[in-house]
C-alpha cells in the first residue's frame, strides 16, 4: 500500500493561488519566468532520449505524457502543443478546476485529474515530469516509486528542484517570499533535496538519474541553465 | 470562427508582409490584412522611394528565398561619402575589399512586388487586401480581427505593421515618444550624366540632409540615383511649388556638378518626417513591428532596415517557443522580444536623431564642430567602424535570420 504524499496544508495553500496561476504578473510570476527556461532543458532532453531532430515539430507526437503537480496547468498545456497525450494530477481540486477550464478556452485536449497518484490508477506513461513538486510531497520515496511506477519501459522522467544550500536558503525562501517574487508559505527550506540524495531516493525507485542542471539567475540572463545547481536543478532519470 | 493562425498580421506592407514570409519560412501560419489595394501599392509611381537594403536585411531576404528574385535590382553601395554642405572635410565610408557590402539600394516598387508574389504562392499566409478592420479583439486565449465585410479573422497573436500611424499600436494605448521635425523629405528619382561609381551621398546642410543614392543605370544606360532631399516644413510649399525646371535647378546647386548635368526622371512626392519611439512594443498578445513601432527619420537610411530587424528577432522568438511548446501569444516569449528589440530601436533612433540635430543648426561656429566631428569620426578608427556596422545592420545580438546563412 502506497504512503499518501499529499501534505493537506501544501494542497491548501496552492489551491488558494489556482485563481491567480494564469496571470503572467500574478503570484505565479516567478514560475512563468522559470517555464521557457525549464521547457528548452525538456526539449532538449526528449531529442538526445528519443533522436528526434531537435528543429522538427510536435516531437512528442504520438506518445503519452503524465505531468504530476500539474498546477494550472503551465507545463501540460506546452507538452500537448508538442504534441502528447497529456495527463496532469495535481492535489489541489481548485488547480485542476482552473487547468480544465484554461485547456478548454485554448482548445487543447488534456486530461486532468486530482487527488493521490497511485489511487487513481492511470497507468503508464512515456514522459513523466515532476517539477518543482517532489519538495512538497510528505514522503519522498514513496512519491518517487510512484513516478516510476507511471514511467512507462523506454520511458523518460524529468524532475526538477530546489537544492538544499545556503544559498537556495537566502535567495528563494528569505529574500524571493519576502520580495514577493514567490509567494510567502510556497517553500520549506528543510524539506528541499540535494542532488546526491535525490539520486539515492531515485536509485532505490529503481530509476538511473542523468548529470544535474542548475536554474541560476543574473541579471543580464534573468534565469537561465547553467553548472551552478545551488538554486534549482533539472535532472532526467530512465529505469535503471 | 475556425480558420486560427498562429498570426494576425495587420498591415501589409514591405515589414508587415516580409513578417508573413519569414515566419512561414519557420513553419507558422498567419493572417496579412491590409487596407490598401495590392494592385494599387505596386502602380508605377505610387511609391516612388528607394531603399537603402543593409547587409543584414539582405541576408533575411535571401534566407526566406527571395535571393534570387531580388538580386537584378539591387544597385550595390560600395561607398558612402558624407559632407558637410560640400565643405572641406568629408567622411568616406568604404569597406576593405574582405568586409561586408554597406548595402544595396533597391526601388520600394520592386521589393513589394516580390514579397508580394512570394505571399500569393505560400499556403501559410492567407492574404486578405484590400480589407477594412472595423474591430479589433485580444483576449486570454487569442486575438481577433472582424472586417467590414462581416469576417472574422483569429490568431494567436496580433501583429501590428500598419506603419507610423497604426491605429492598433494607438487602441492599446501603447504610449509613443514623439519628436517633430518639422522637416519633410523630397524625394524624386534623377538620371545624371556621369556614374555614380555606386557612392551614395549624404550631404548636410543647415536646413536639413541631401542624399543621393545610386541606383541600377536605366533602360537606355541612363545613369540614375534616388533624391532625398530634406526641407524645413516652413520651405516646403515653396519647394513643392516650384515648377520641374525650377526643381532641378536648386538641386543642381546642391550638387556643385558631382555628377554632371541631371534630369528629373520621375514625378516629384514628398514625405513629411518625423521621429517617434515607443519603449512598450508590447501588450498582450499584441507585438509591434516596423515603423509602427519606431517611425523615424530617414537620413540614416535605417527604418526599413530597422523593421527588418524587428521581423528577424520576432520570427526567432516565436519559432524558439514553438520548438519549446510555447503558444506565439505567450507574455515570455514578446518580454524577449521586447528586451531584444528596445535596446537596438532606441540607439539606432537616438544616433540618427542626434546626427539631424548636429548637422541642422545653422552658423559658423556649429559648421566647424561639425567639420572637426567628421575629421574626428575619420581618424577614429572604432567610431568609423561602428558607423559602417550599423550602415550594414551587424552591431548588436543578430536574429539568425538576418545572418548570411549561406556560407
Ligand atoms: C522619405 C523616406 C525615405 C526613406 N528611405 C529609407 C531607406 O533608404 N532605407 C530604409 O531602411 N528606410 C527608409 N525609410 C523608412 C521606410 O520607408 C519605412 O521604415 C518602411 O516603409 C516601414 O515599413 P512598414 O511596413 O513598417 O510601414 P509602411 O511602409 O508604412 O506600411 C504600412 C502598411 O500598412 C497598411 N495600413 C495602414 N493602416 C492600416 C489599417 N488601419 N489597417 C490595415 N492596414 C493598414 C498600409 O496600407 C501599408 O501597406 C524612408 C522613409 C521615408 C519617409
Amino acid at each position: 500500500m502506497a504512503n499518501a504524499t499529499i501534505r493537506p496544508d501544501e494542497a491548501d495553500h496552492f489551491g488558494r493561488l489556482a485563481q491567480d496561476w494564469w496571470d503572467p504578473r500574478g503570484a505565479s510570476a516567478m514560475l512563468h519566468r522559470l517555464n521557457p527556461v525549464r521547457l528548452a532543458f525538456l526539449r532538449d532532453a526528449l531529442d538526445a532520449h528519443w533522436h528526434l531532430d531537435p528543429q522538427g515539430g510536435r516531437p512528442l507526437a504520438g506518445k503519452s505524457a503524465l505531468d504530476v503537480g500539474c498546477g494550472a496547468g503551465l507545463l501540460a498545456e506546452p507538452l500537448a502543443r508538442l504534441g502528447a497525450a497529456v495527463t496532469g494530477v495535481d492535489a489541489a481540486p481548485e488547480n485542476i478546476a482552473v487547468a480544465t477550464a484554461h485547456a478548454r478556452g485554448g482548445g487543447l485536449d488534456i486530461r486532468y485529474r486530482h487527488g493521490e497518484l497511485a489511487a487513481l490508477g492511470l497507468g503508464q506513461f512515456d514522459l513523466v515530469c515532476a517539477m518543482e513538486v517532489i519538495e512538497h510531497v510528505a514522503d519522498t520515496q514513496s512519491f518517487a516509486n510512484q513516478l516510476a511506477d507511471c514511467l512507462a519501459p523506454g520511458g523518460l522522467m524529468v524532475l526538477s528542484t530546489p537544492n538544499r544550500t545556503p544559498a537556495s536558503r537566502l535567495v528563494m525562501v528569505g529574500l524571493a517570499e519576502r520580495l514577493g517574487a514567490i509567494p510567502a508559505g510556497t517553500h520549506d527550506w528543510d524539506a528541499f533535496i540535494t542532488p546526491d540524495e535525490l539520486d539515492d531516493i531515485l536509485g532505490a525507485a529503481g530509476l538511473c538519474m542523468s548529470a544535474p542542471v542548475g536554474i541560476a539567475f543574473s541579471p543580464g540572463k534573468g534565469l537561465h541553465l547553467s553548472a551552478d545547481l545551488s538554486l534549482n536543478y533539472l535532472v532526467t532519470a530512465v529505469r535503471a | 470562427m475556425t480558420d486560427k493562425r498562429d498570426l494576425l498580421i495587420l498591415g501589409g506592407g514591405l515589414v508587415g508582409m516580409t513578417l508573413a514570409l519569414a515566419a512561414a519560412h519557420r513553419g507558422l501560419s498567419s493572417h496579412v490584412v491590409d487596407l490598401a489595394d495590392p494592385a494599387e501599392l505596386t502602380h508605377a509611381g505610387f511609391d516612388g522611394r528607394a531603399s537603402a537594403i543593409s547587409t543584414a536585411s539582405w541576408n533575411l531576404f535571401s534566407n526566406i528565398g527571395l535571393g534570387p528574385r531580388l538580386a537584378p535590382h539591387g544597385c550595390p553601395i560600395d561607398a558612402i561619402a558624407v559632407t558637410d554642405g560640400m565643405k572641406p572635410g568629408r567622411i568616406d565610408f568604404r569597406p576593405e575589399p574582405n568586409e561586408a557590402s554597406l548595402g544595396r539600394m533597391f526601388a520600394n516598387r520592386e521589393l513589394r512586388l516580390a514579397l508580394f508574389e512570394a505571399a500569393k504562392d505560400e499556403p501559410l499566409i492567407a492574404w486578405h487586401a484590400p480589407a477594412q478592420v472595423v474591430k479589433r479583439e485580444r483576449g486570454e486565449f487569442g486575438v481577433s480581427a472582424l472586417l467590414a465585410d462581416g469576417r472574422r479573422l483569429a490568431a494567436a497573436l496580433m501583429c501590428a505593421a500598419e506603419g507610423r500611424r497604426s491605429p492598433t499600436r494607438d487602441e492599446a494605448g501603447l504610449p509613443l515618444a514623439h519628436w517633430d521635425y518639422r522637416h519633410r523629405a523630397m524625394i524624386a528619382e534623377l538620371s545624371h550624366e556621369k556614374p555614380h561609381d555606386n557612392v551614395a551621398w549624404e550631404i548636410f546642410y543647415p536646413a536639413g540632409p541631401f542624399a543621393l543614392l545610386p541606383m541600377l543605370d536605366g533602360p537606355g544606360g541612363s545613369h540614375r540615383s534616388a533624391l532625398v532631399w530634406t526641407v524645413a516644413e516652413k520651405d516646403a510649399a515653396g519647394v513643392l511649388a516650384l515648377s520641374d525646371r525650377a526643381f532641378v535647378t536648386e538641386v543642381e546647386q546642391r550638387m556643385h556638378g558631382i555628377f554632371g548635368a541631371i534630369a528629373l526622371d520621375s514625378p516629384r512626392q514628398s514625405y513629411p518626417l518625423g521621429f517617434q519611439h515607443t519603449a512598450k512594443i508590447t501588450a498582450q498578445r499584441l507585438a509591434l513591428v516596423g515603423d509602427a513601432a519606431h517611425g523615424m527619420h530617414p537620413i540614416a537610411g535605417q527604418g526599413l532596415n530597422l523593421g527588418l530587424r524587428d521581423v528577424g528577432a520576432l520570427v526567432e522568438v516565436l519559432a524558439d517557443g514553438a520548438r519549446i511548446g510555447l503558444d506565439p501569444g505567450d507574455a515570455q516569449l514578446l518580454a524577449r522580444y521586447e528586451r531584444w528589440r528596445n535596446l537596438d530601436n532606441f540607439s539606432v533612433s537616438f544616433a540618427t536623431d542626434s546626427l539631424t540635430r548636429l548637422f541642422g543648426i545653422p552658423g559658423r561656429i556649429p559648421s566647424a564642430i561639425r567639420r572637426f566631428g567628421m575629421a574626428g569620426v575619420q581618424r577614429i578608427g572604432p567610431l568609423k567602424r561602428w558607423f559602417m556596422d550599423e550602415a550594414r545592420g551587424i552591431s548588436g545580438q543578430v536574429p539568425e535570420l538576418l545572418k548570411n546563412n549561406a556560407a
